[in-house]
């Protein structure tokens, strides 16, 4: 008995989820804090969280090449993980950077939404290096609960509540699916160890095509697919997009989704690698969808936050193309995009929400006209952002989609890649269109409502080097995303 | 110094931009001096180049430069490889040349926004003369897509009254060529990374040696000959062109239909061609059809204009029409020509958008109805643009003839006879369409009270225009400092597209047998490829 309780301690090994542990207790801190903090002042929790947030980054970073393994196999803070650690502590970063003055001029400013954003990314922090389903399924509750009351966080607000209670019932509704389908694989496989399933199915072939299996592995994928918005999945995300605060949806495009994205990618490629084929071709068809879907309906978009909704649909296709390609180039790919999508989708929202007025009914393609001549380092600055969404060199989106497309050329997809060029084709429709209204128009406004409030001008500034630096000198970058596989 | 001349020429417009991003934004006089002068030490800079004598002798490419750039493992590599052989030579001088001549035609032309113009100005020459340079398939396709933003804005900002439909348009149409292009770059560099050769980043070299089957070949060379037909513009993706050269402020105008039309033909030249020779005989009689097709349309279409800026667009579809059907010939003759003719159609239509530009500053209109008589209101304008009337149309001594001429004759001594016949009747159509907006422009009453007014041109004016009229009448009258210089790249080039070596053509006309008398050593470092042609 002593043994037991013995090897069970040996196995824990905190150091395995240490990011988690040291961001959970800083957000607990922070909560209490708030109790005793004065109404309307939130620029210390800001800074906490902030300060959180590196020490986050630094407990990550301190396993790199050394990873870490506990829980009896549950969780891993391998190098993979830790990639994506920093792409959620990066997007959770700027997000907060950028959050404090718009919560006063929304009239919200409350410290607890520090705490939430915190929360949320020690879920995505644990969906990335959990190695068992049933961690990846913690994770992804602790961050999808924290994001059902962030995207509702402006009670006051009907589209607030909206997006709130949209994104809650349906996300409930998937989570029922991704845990059904965990039931289904652990039926089969008798684990819910992710390598072990690997394990269990390469020994077994015969249970690579067993129904049971074949339905949990579509019904996990239902769940994953959801979070990231991948087409026929996607409806739910411009409605709440649109409708949670503007740092919200900027965070929920890079972070959480690159959070679905790490667990999708290492239950399908580790435990469900062994049913390859029988999977890929609907992730195929899927990236297609999604990409068509995305880039089209964006292609009406008058309102700027759902417009970036729509494209961030479409982004979320194209790092789909990587994950299809399943090669060390298309993988690491992946990663790369995850964090090249970070900076140039919040760079982007930055801009909205230091142009915004309160309620926000002025970011319309018709309220950015002049844009440019009146704001012009605002101007250039979400040009440059648009640009690498577009995937216009030398820019992180270029390189991005370069890698991923890459990825898909080596492993043969040849038309995927096509169809996916083809699709930043249409893309680039949309994005210079914001353009022409911001500098083929003439101004109608003359933006002077806009301060250049420090923390979302950070923001913004981080975002545009961000892009630049992995547009113009990638390769280090790339290097780590290469190391980062699992 | 030399080692770095290409890099130096090419990175000082975009220093030169950032310069000018920080000057004062009211002082128009100042940012446009500046950014003259940053294009006048770039030419400067590039002059070393044109005299060098050593692309007289040799097919290598000078100049080179090498430096890794994004290296990822095995994934891929991408180099900072660049230098220019006799054929780049002549078209990298052409942007240095022609870009002090645009920023001087904007002095009046151009009153908003100046600061942003003139960095857009610098920040094009970069990517123009990178695109240019460039021997790493990669780094050209970086510079080939930076070209895009700074023409979009010119366009987009400093256009006519059309421009957001035209700015948009071209920037879509080129856009979704090179976007397939790009796939076709990856497709090729796995296909050479998978069968084994050794490859150097996207080294345009290391490509040249691949040898690709048939099948594949033809897929490649549809991507590419796609995305460089877009930029050249071949009928029929040529529908952004009117659009965009109407739109285009002058100076825009005068560069896109100067150096950026050549960047698809360079394309051909450069890639399309050489890289993938087999395909290139397969999809020949539709080539040519389209050339000869967009010579013809080009010229009638462009008779039927009543604007004159307009008007000149087509007729560049026209003339581009004989330039790729130059470069189909496959045979020297031809492929001079169509080198030559690149340049004349540079300094000869940037000549006629200039002139378009001089009246439009005068009357604000390009409607030819608007005009007439103007000679006897403008005698040195008239004389003027006559001379580049002329050019364009091909009048011996003049630069066009020269281009023309060895185009034709290439083509007839090539499997192309039959195109040539009917392009030939091109020519005619263009002294019609040319002669008959002239007549209507320049001669008959000067009845029109606005035109009674006009003065001639300026000083200024005469210093944008003086330039490019030496060069009509020195590749007119003595085009042998141009051809002997891109001979040997042009006889390696047929190499490489017909796998012959180059054919010494005996006093076809005197100034370009002197430039084959001196057989160039051709670089065998082929694959063996193209032998069975």
């Amino acid at each position: 008995m002593e043994n037991l309780v013995q090897t069970a301690l040996q196995n824990i090994n905190f150091a395995a989820i240490m990011p988690s542990l040291v961001l959970a207790s800083f957000a607990m801190v922070l909560l209490l804090l708030n109790a005793f903090m004065k109404r309307g002042v939130t620029a210390p929790a800001a800074g906490i969280s902030l300060l959180a947030l590196v020490a986050t980054g630094f407990a990550s970073i301190s396993s790199w090449n050394n990873a870490q393994f506990g829980f009896a196999g549950h969780v891993a803070l391998d190098n993979y993980a830790i990639f994506f650690n920093i792409v959620f502590l990066i997007a959770a970063g700027l997000t907060i950077l950028m959050s404090d003055a718009y919560l006063k001029r929304e009239g919200y400013p409350v410290g607890e939404y520090y705490t939430l954003i915190l929360f949320s990314t020690v879920g995505a922090m644990l969906m990335a290096s959990g190695t068992d389903l049933m961690t990846i399924f913690l994770g992804l509750e602790v961050l999808s609960v924290s994001l059902y009351v962030l995207a509702g966080f402006f009670r006051g607000q009907l589209r607030s509540n909206e997006a709130g209670l949209k994104y809650f019932l349906l996300g409930a509704f998937s989570t029922g699916f991704l845990l059904y389908g965990v039931a289904l694989i652990y039926g089969v496989t008798g684990t819910t160890n992710v390598a072990d399933i690997g394990a269990f199915l390469s020994l077994n072939p015969e249970a690579v095509s067993n129904p049971l299996a074949v339905v949990g592995m579509l019904l996990m994928a239902t769940g994953f697919l959801f979070k990231i918005a991948i087409a026929p999945f996607h409806m739910w995300t411009p409605d709440v997009y649109e409708g949670a605060p503007t740092p919200i949806t900027a965070f929920m495009s890079a972070g959480p989704k690159a959070a679905a994205f790490s667990a999708f990618m290492r239950v399908f490629l580790v435990g469900l690698g062994s049913m390859q084929a029988s999977w890929v071709g609907l992730l195929w068809v899927l990236a297609v969808l999604t990409m068509v879907a995305g880039n089209f309906v964006a292609l009406n978009q008058t309102n700027l936050k759902r417009m970036l909704a729509y494209s961030s649909i479409a982004h979320a296709g194209y790092a789909l193309v990587g994950l299809v390609a399943a090669n060390e180039i298309g993988i690491s790919g992946v990663l790369y995009y995850m964090l090249a999508y970070a900076f140039m989708n919040i760079g982007a929202f930055a801009v909205l929400v230091l142009a915004g007025k309160q309620g926000e009914d002025n970011l319309t393609l018709e309220g950015f006209a002049g844009f440019g001549y009146k704001r012009p380092l605002l101007g250039v600055l979400l040009t440059i952002c648009l640009f690498s969404l577009m995937g216009i060199p030398p820019s992180a989106g270029f390189t991005g989609k370069f890698y991923i497309f890459a990825g898909a050329l080596n492993a043969g997809y040849v038309w995927l890649a096509v169809l996916g060029v083809l699709n930043s084709a249409v893309s680039l429709y949309y994005y210079l269109r914001v353009m022409v209204y911001m500098y083929f128009r003439e101004p109608t406004e003359d933006f002077s409502w806009i301060q250049l409030k420090i923390g979302a001008t950070v923001c913004l500034i981080l975002s545009v080097a961000g892009v630049l630096y992995m547009g113009i000198v990638p390769s280090g970058i790339m290097a780590l995303a290469r190391q980062a596989l699992f | 110094m030399s080692e770095h001349l290409l890099s130096l020429m090419t990175f000082i417009p975009l220093l030169g931009a950032l310069v000018v991003l920080v000057l004062p934004k009211g002082n128009g006089g100042l940012l446009r001096s500046v950014t003259l002068v940053v294009t006048l030490i770039t030419f400067v800079v590039s002059l070393p180049l044109a005299m060098d004598p050593v692309f007289k002798t040799s097919a290598e490419m000078q100049y080179t430069e090498f430096a890794k750039w994004i290296s990822v493992g095995d994934y891929f590599q991408m180099n900072y490889n660049v230098g220019i052989d006799g054929i780049s030579l002549w078209l990298v001088m052409l942007t240095t040349f022609i870009m002090p001549i645009s920023v001087l035609s904007t002095w009046q032309a151009v009153t908003k926004n100046v600061k942003g113009y003139m960095a857009m100005m610098l920040l094009l020459e970069t990517a123009m003369l990178g695109a240019f340079i460039s021997l790493d398939l990669f780094l050209f396709y970086i510079f080939w897509e930076l070209m895009l933003i700074p023409m979009y804005f010119m366009i987009g900002i400093w256009g006519g009254a059309n421009r957001i439909y035209a700015a948009v348009k071209f920037f879509i149409y080129t856009a979704v060529g090179s976007l397939l292009m790009l796939v076709a770059i990856i497709y090729l560099y796995y296909y050479a990374v998978g069968s084994g050769v050794a490859m150097n980043g996207f080294s345009i070299a290391d490509f040249y040696n691949l040898s690709l089957n048939p099948e594949l070949q033809k897929w490649m060379f549809l991507a590419f000959a796609f995305s460089f037909a877009i930029k050249v513009p071949m009928f029929p993706v040529h529908t952004w062109l009117p659009d965009a050269h109407t739109e285009a402020p002058t100076a825009g105008s005068v560069i896109l239909a100067a150096v950026m039309l050549k960047m698809g033909t360079y394309g051909y030249v450069r890639f399309a061609m050489p890289l993938f020779p087999e395909a290139l005989h397969h999809f020949m009689p539709w080539l040519a059809s389209l050339s000869v097709i967009g010579i013809i349309y080009g010229a009638l279409v462009a008779m039927m204009q009543k604007d004159v800026k307009k008007l000149v667009a087509y007729s560049s579809v026209s003339h581009l029409g004989f330039v790729m059907l130059g470069l189909f010939a496959l045979n020297n003759i031809g492929v001079s020509g169509a080198i030559l003719q690149m340049i004349n159609h540079g300094i000869s239509t940037g000549a006629l958008f200039l002139i378009v530009g001089f009246i439009y500053e005068r009357r604000h209109t390009r409607m030819i109805s608007e005009f007439g008589g103007l000679s006897k209101q403008m005698p040195i304008f008239a004389t003027i643009f006559m001379i580049v009337t002329l050019s364009s149309i091909g009048l011996p001594a003049t630069n066009g003839f020269v281009g023309e001429f060895l185009i034709l004759m290439g083509a007839f001594e090539s499997e192309l006879r039959w195109f040539a016949a009917v392009a030939t009747s091109g020519v005619i159509l263009a002294a019609v369409y040319m002669l008959w907006m002239f007549q209507r422009v320049m001669f008959g009453k000067l009845d029109n009270p606005k035109n009674q007014v006009l003065k001639d041109l300026s000083i200024r004016e005469l210093c944008v225009i003086l330039p490019l009229m030496v060069f009509v009448f020195w590749i007119g009258v003595y085009p042998n400092t141009f051809l002997e210089k891109m001979a040997p790249s042009v006889d390696h080039f047929v190499y490489q597209v017909t796998g012959k070596s180059p054919v010494v053509v005996e006093s076809v006309v005197p100034a370009c047998s002197s430039a084959h008398a001196a057989p160039a050593e051709v670089a065998p470092h082929h694959g063996d490829e193209h032998a069975h042609h």
